[in-house]
């Protein structure tokens, strides 16, 4: 956070006290709208603040909301270097399905500095086994038939373990938006796919070029090579001004700054392709598409229930799979389940949001959140992944994607049910 | 897939296709984007496939990466010897009579090529540098951190042919790539 926003606070203070009376006056009327339990400061009106060039040309949320991105997993963001590597989004703090631009989760390849490029110059080439390798500038794509979409993305590590304290720490490493670009599949019949082609190679312009090995059949089905974000143009650190997005998998896969596509006919084994190989076949088959996954994320952990009473749970749930079909949630640890419902409709491979009331009864208990998507798969609990793969419960191999417990004391706080 | 291999999945596919291949000629639909150049592919094309289609031209030996190792600088982030850094280990501890997948995720070990290791010190060292060495110095520290681990001799001459051919100790023992199909479940039979 620069200097910039304290001296806008500054300017609030000085604004408040220059106009104060009249201010006061104007806004008479307002505070006969004050609830009975608003402050003193609240029945005299808020303070106001002046118009601000800066603000008028780029708006700013109001400093009273402080919900911020964390480095994940115990490394440092940004480091002694400069480099950036995991950055985990506040879902606690999250209503509705749009995480902002500006709280989306980050991942960068080995720990990273930020590319600054000029979309004048940035290329996309595609070429290897086509009829016409092609170059593509940003104004080209733009000249082309666009989609806007919902997608999630989702980290390999995003992996709830006991040390969890909150939601964010947790499952922070998943955020969805609104993505807008050309299908990949647009740009590969301009090019003419040769037969034979059956895997891809997209690489990033960052430092490390990272590359990833994807099947062709994903490349014709549902990839964007995407331009736009939550309405404008991607920010840097999720890949402006060019990225994929690989609806469904692992996030490694939706390559940033991406400036070349090359056809080839087998899995081409890049470093991060490398990283992903697996000894065990069915870690591996696996591994790539994320399996249904929801969290509660109202009340979580490092929430306080105010006392017994109503509450809405709500949360998130999505698929790799396709759409979220169902969501159930359970207030007693399991024993009984009940739908939620949808708060508008889910989308393919997208974050949808759910609600469900509850009455507190003041009472210890477990909530938990179940999904099954369009494909029927149910997400699991960690002990029958555990089951599966025949491991204990907290060496769960592949993605995570198994049931969240949030436990609730009987003094209302909230915290990890994981205790392996 | 090998050469004689490729061409003749050519003759045999080549009648069969024939129609598809009229189709997959047929001009673009949009015609927006422009030809690159045969230069600016080539500039471009660093990822190694498993068979060395894209290496350049070099060669380097163990003896010339140890002193590039040194004189690079790899040594302040990765140790002297490849161990005991800040940055990734690069040797590993256990000899190669350990089970590869035990010995760590070492990149000149389980790499099941030796295309991936010299693609990536290609493409992503020394950090804050990447992309300034030159292809031989590439060959050269590929092969000191082979002969690091006692996957090449020290005097092995690691080149475009070479390189390729070099037997890493994984082989073969990794499991196959999913086959993905849309709207399809991961795995049949896994109940979740």
């Amino acid at each position: 956070m620069g200097s910039k926003r304290l001296d806008r606070r500054e300017l609030l203070k000085h604004g408040a006290t220059l106009a104060g009376g009249l201010t006061l006056g104007a806004m008479a009327p307002a505070s006969g709208q004050t609830p009975a339990s608003g402050s003193p400061a609240a029945a005299s009106g808020p303070k106001m603040i002046r118009g601000d060039k800066d603000l008028i040309a780029y708006g700013d949320r109001s400093h009273f909301v402080t919900s911020v991105r964390i480095p994940h997993g115990g490394r440092p963001s940004p480091d002694a270097f400069g480099l950036v590597f995991h950055v985990a989004s506040p879902l606690q703090d999250s209503v509705g399905v749009i995480t902002p631009s500006s709280l989306h989760y980050v991942a960068t390849t080995r720990g990273s500095f930020l590319p600054d490029i000029d979309p004048k110059d940035h290329r996309l080439m595609i070429h290897g086994m086509v009829d016409r390798p092609l170059t593509f500038t940003m104004e080209d794509l733009k000249r082309l038939p666009s989609v806007t979409r919902l997608h999630f993305i989702e980290c390999a590590g995003n992996r709830s373990t006991p040390k969890a304290k909150n939601v964010q720490e947790s499952h922070g490493m998943t955020s969805n938006a609104e993505w807008t670009g050309v299908l990949l599949s647009t740009l590969l019949k301009e090019c003419g796919v040769k037969g034979g082609a059956t895997w891809f190679v997209a690489e990033g312009a960052e430092e490390v070029k990272g590359a990833s090995s994807m099947p062709i059949a994903k490349a014709m089905d549902d990839v964007i090579v995407a331009y736009g974000m939550n309405g404008e143009a991607v920010r840097p650190q999720n890949g402006f001004p060019l990225r994929l997005m690989v609806p469904g998998f692992e996030g490694i896969f939706s390559t940033k700054y991406v400036r070349r596509i090359k056809l080839v006919d087998r899995y081409y084994m890049n470093y991060n392709d490398y990283g992903h190989l697996r000894q065990d076949e069915k870690e591996a088959v696996l591994g790539f598409q994320w399996g249904p996954k929801s969290v509660i994320t109202r009340p979580s952990a490092g929430q306080q229930l105010a006392g017994k009473g109503f509450y809405e749970i709500t949360g998130l749930a999505w698929s790799g799979g396709g759409a979220i079909k169902r969501v159930e949630v359970s207030t007693d640890d399991g024993k009984h389940w009940m739908d939620a419902e949808f708060k508008g409709t889910p989308q393919r491979m997208a974050h949808a949001r759910f609600g469900c009331p509850w009455n507190w009864d003041g009472k210890e208990t477990v909530l938990l959140s179940r999904c099954t998507d369009e494909l029927g798969a149910v997400q699991p609990t960690r002990a029958q992944v555990a089951k599966f793969f025949n491991v204990p419960l907290g060496e769960v191999p592949g993605l995570d994607n198994t049931i969240q417990p949030w436990h609730v004391a009987s003094d209302g706080s909230v915290t990890n049910g994981h205790t392996t | 897939m090998g050469t004689p291999l490729r061409f003749l999945a050519c003759v045999l596919l080549g009648g069969f296709l024939l129609g598809a291949s009229v189709l997959a000629q047929s001009s673009a639909k949009y015609g927006v984007g422009t030809t690159p150049t045969a230069e600016e592919i080539r500039a471009w094309d660093i990822s190694i496939g498993p068979d060395g289609t894209e290496l350049p031209p070099g060669r380097g030996t163990a003896k010339e990466g140890a002193q590039l190792f040194t004189s690079k600088g790899c040594v302040a982030c990765h140790g002297a010897n490849g161990t005991g850094g800040r940055a990734p280990e690069l040797k590993s501890k256990d000899g190669p009579s350990v089970e590869t997948w035990k010995r760590g995720r070492i990149l000149p070990v389980r790499a099941p090529f030796a295309t991936i290791v010299w693609d990536y010190i290609n493409r992503g060292m020394p950090l804050g540098r990447e992309g300034s060495l030159k292809p031989d110095e590439v060959y050269a520290l590929t092969a000191f951190l082979l002969s690091l681990n006692e996957v090449i001799t020290e005097d092995f001459v690691l080149d475009q042919q070479s390189l390729p051919k070099v037997k890493m100790p994984l082989g073969d023992d990794y499991a196959s790539l999913p086959d993905w199909k849309p709207k399809t479940r991961r795995m049949k039979g896994y109940p979740y």
